[in-house]
């Protein structure tokens, strides 16, 4: 599959330069499909993941969710909430910080669209194998909170401000552990690159062997997307919705699809580091793939539906006390057997 | 100038001299005030310093209207005063009139009235307990606990043809029998309900992170409950064996078992545990309730025009959240001189500012649910 792509792409940019155009357009061309096929997915697949939890959450909740749109168990649901919030009157408050309060949404979801970049869908489904796949992960996920804080401060609105400071808090905090804990399987393959670190998966996945590290990074991951039982930067009952509360319309749909855009990468990044990626017998990878990162999901938002939410000191104390010794012994551990066995 | 721009005016000046703490106004518009209460509080970082409740958004001239009404004109009008126990008001209120005009009611309505008030409470507990979960970020238990809620008001509409305002209990007894086979109905909702309670213990109190966030918060001393005149869940919470139905029995209370829980250092956990273990004892007294129902007439034979003796009454019962009481003078007339209701969410709140500093917000949060406020009743 990677050399039928590469073949295709040097055609395509040989057949370019026959035609005697800059050698920069079909560059870009090439950019411009990879980036759009990219959003196509993020925008199906949350939409996806919006009915999804919408219905998962029903059937905790002895409901049934939505029933009406589109028929079959209100499928086009989510489309018809898209299509609603995309007319929605652009509102920006008076008082706001304009250029800032612009730019939040779109830097929230650059980060969560970059990310996307290192996800291995299958053998040779990824857009570009970075050999520093990992650190950039979490390099781009930490931008999140960037948005999150233009978000807060350019709202004007203390409520938002609150949210704001209590996420940098979190992100800061979660960060840490987060990092510590994918260090140990990389450890374990040498590479910093996604794909290297599922062929390394072959016989064994990694949760076997790092199940502390997999069950630090879940917890860091679900507080890194700000959902429940972390979801202080959006308290509903506290800070009524945290940083977007200013937010409506298409702004506000935006924020919606990054958070689920960001939860899926986190989702991705567990299986592929933990539960062999796109390994699995009979079906075709890149259904195992989504297969594995699905269930994934299904267990973020059934943990969002039982459970109560933390308060922020318990939440640090969580961080710093309980995951971040965790994630250092788990590190220091593997280091050692690493070194012993080599 | 009125009150709340001078107080505004002394924030302003305060604000100045210190930068680092700020006030929020949390409503009239929030979705943890159940209601439009407005709370102002000053943040110092996440910490709140001072808590300042501003009442009265909802304030109808209830007893104002009261004098203006015939007796058994003014029932409709309780039901809107606590809308989550309007059986409770009802009650309340036909029992001071009834004591006011010496009415002994027949057998079958006070076993009734106890049967009906029981679920009253189950119910409205339920509601609590929905409600504070969704201040502690849990939202299946509010789902759940309205299911359960939803089957109790089946069970009042079907008595009184009403979800919320009954209006169902008269000067005299109740305006209606129960229907044939309701007696039966509420058997088999009990045996529904009472497998449930341990379900939502499983969402609520064996969860670790509920236990975590409501454990040594907002801690009301037995002191400070007493002096401010706190009743109901609150005042036991705060280990104060204190509760109507046994200290000062109405109706036919004193013919039932039940215990009275209390907890032990008046925190938030400790009034929520009251409330889940009330809901307990009112299963236990509506089965006995059931048992023991007698058949017979429900209304006393009452005058169609009720007069009252000249004199004056204070009579209380024991609501799902406190000690409910109405106050009426009589002037022989048919109307009452005055009437005045003692709220008890009205009382509990005004606690409110001596539980909550030193806590951070999202415990004001929590702090604000375990007093279980009905703002239609703050307000009258």
């Amino acid at each position: 599959m990677p050399q039928i792509r590469e073949e295709l792409v040097a055609r395509f940019y040989a057949l370019f330069e026959g035609w005697g155009i800059p050698w920069i357009v079909p560059r870009l061309v090439v950019m411009l499909v990879v980036v759009s096929i990219i959003i196509l997915f993020i925008s199906v697949s949350a939409m996806f993941l919006i009915w999804w939890e919408r219905k998962i959450s029903a059937h905790i909740q002895a409901r049934f969710g939505p029933m009406r749109v589109g028929g079959w168990h209100g499928w086009a649901q989510s489309i018809a909430d898209g299509v609603k919030l995309l007319l929605k009157e652009d509102i920006i408050p008076t008082q706001a910080d304009r250029p800032v309060f612009i730019l939040a949404p779109m830097v929230v979801f650059a980060a969560a669209l970059a990310a996307y970049v290192v996800i291995p869908f299958g053998p040779g489904l990824i857009v570009e194998d970075l050999n520093i796949g990992i650190l950039y992960f979490i390099a781009i996920s930490s931008l999140t909170v960037l948005g999150i804080i233009m978000a807060g401060w350019g709202s004007n609105n203390k409520y938002a401000a609150l949210g704001a400071l209590r996420s940098a808090a979190q992100a800061v905090s979660y960060e840490v552990p987060l990092v510590v804990s994918l260090i140990g399987p990389v450890l374990l393959v040498g590479s910093l690159s996604t794909t290297k670190i599922v062929e390394a998966q072959r016989y064994l996945w990694f949760i076997v062997l790092q199940p502390l590290a997999f069950l630090t990074y879940f917890t860091c991951a679900v507080a890194e997307t700000n959902r429940l039982p972390f979801d202080i930067p959006e308290a509903e009952s506290e800070l009524v919705a945290g940083f977007h509360v200013e937010y409506s319309g298409m702004r506000f749909a935006i924020f919606f699809l990054a958070e689920y855009a960001n939860m899926f990468t986190v989702c991705a990044i567990a299986t592929t580091v933990f539960l062999g990626g796109w390994r699995g017998p009979l079906l075709p990878p890149w259904l195992w793939f989504l297969l594995k990162t699905y269930f994934l999901l299904f267990v973020m938002i059934w943990l969002r539906w039982t459970l109560a939410r933390v308060r922020v000191d318990q939440l640090m104390n969580v961080a710093w006390k309980i995951l971040l010794p965790l994630a250092f012994a788990n590190l220091g551990i593997t280091g050692l057997l690493v070194w012993v066995f080599s | 100038m009125t009150t709340v721009n001078l107080h505004l005016q002394q924030v302003k000046e305060q604000t100045a001299e210190s930068m680092e703490e700020m006030w929020v106004n949390m409503g009239p518009q929030h979705p943890s005030t159940h209601g439009v209460l407005r709370l102002l509080i000053k943040l110092d970082g996440e910490v709140v310093r001072e808590c300042i409740p501003y009442m009265g958004y909802m304030h109808r001239c209830h007893e104002k209207i009261g004098e203006n009404r015939a007796y058994v004109q003014i029932i409709p009008y309780t039901d809107r005063l606590d809308y989550l126990a309007s059986m409770y008001n009802n009650w309340a209120y036909c029992l001071a009139c009834e004591r006011l005009m010496g009415i002994q009611i027949p057998e079958r309505a006070e076993y009734l009235r106890v049967l009906i008030g029981e679920l009253q409470r189950i119910a409205s507990h339920l509601i609590w307990l929905g409600t504070f979960g969704l201040d502690l970020g849990n939202f299946t238990l509010f789902m759940w606990c309205f299911r359960e809620r939803e089957m109790i008001l089946d069970l009042f509409e079907a008595v009184s043809g009403q979800r919320l305002n009954y209006s169902f209990m008269r000067i005299g007894g109740l305006a209606l029998d129960v229907p044939e086979g309701w007696l039966g109905d509420v058997k088999a909702f009990l045996q529904w309900f009472k497998p449930r309670l341990p379900e939502y213990d499983r969402l609520s109190t064996d969860n670790i992170i509920w236990q975590k966030r409501i454990q040594g918060v907002g801690i009301l001393t037995p002191e400070d409950a007493v002096s401010y005149a706190c009743s109901g869940p609150v005042l036991r919470g705060s280990g104060i064996r204190w509760d109507l139905r046994k200290n000062d029995p109405y109706g036919i209370y004193d013919r039932f078992e039940f215990d009275i829980p209390v907890g032990t250092s008046g925190d938030v956990w400790d009034r929520f545990w009251v409330r889940r273990q009330e809901m307990d004892q009112s299963v236990r007294i509506v089965e006995q309730a059931l048992t023991e129902i007698p058949p017979g007439p429900v209304l006393a034979p009452v005058a169609k025009k009720l007069r009252a003796p000249v004199g004056d009454i204070y009579s209380r019962v024991e609501s799902p959240r406190g000690e409910l009481g109405d106050y009426i003078v009589a002037d022989g007339s048919e109307k009452p001189y005055r009437y005045k209701v003692r709220a008890p969410t009205f009382v509990n709140l005004s606690a409110l500012p001596v539980m909550l500093p030193g806590y951070l917000v999202a415990d004001a949060v929590a702090v604000l649910g375990s007093v279980d406020i009905v703002l239609c009743e703050v307000d009258r």
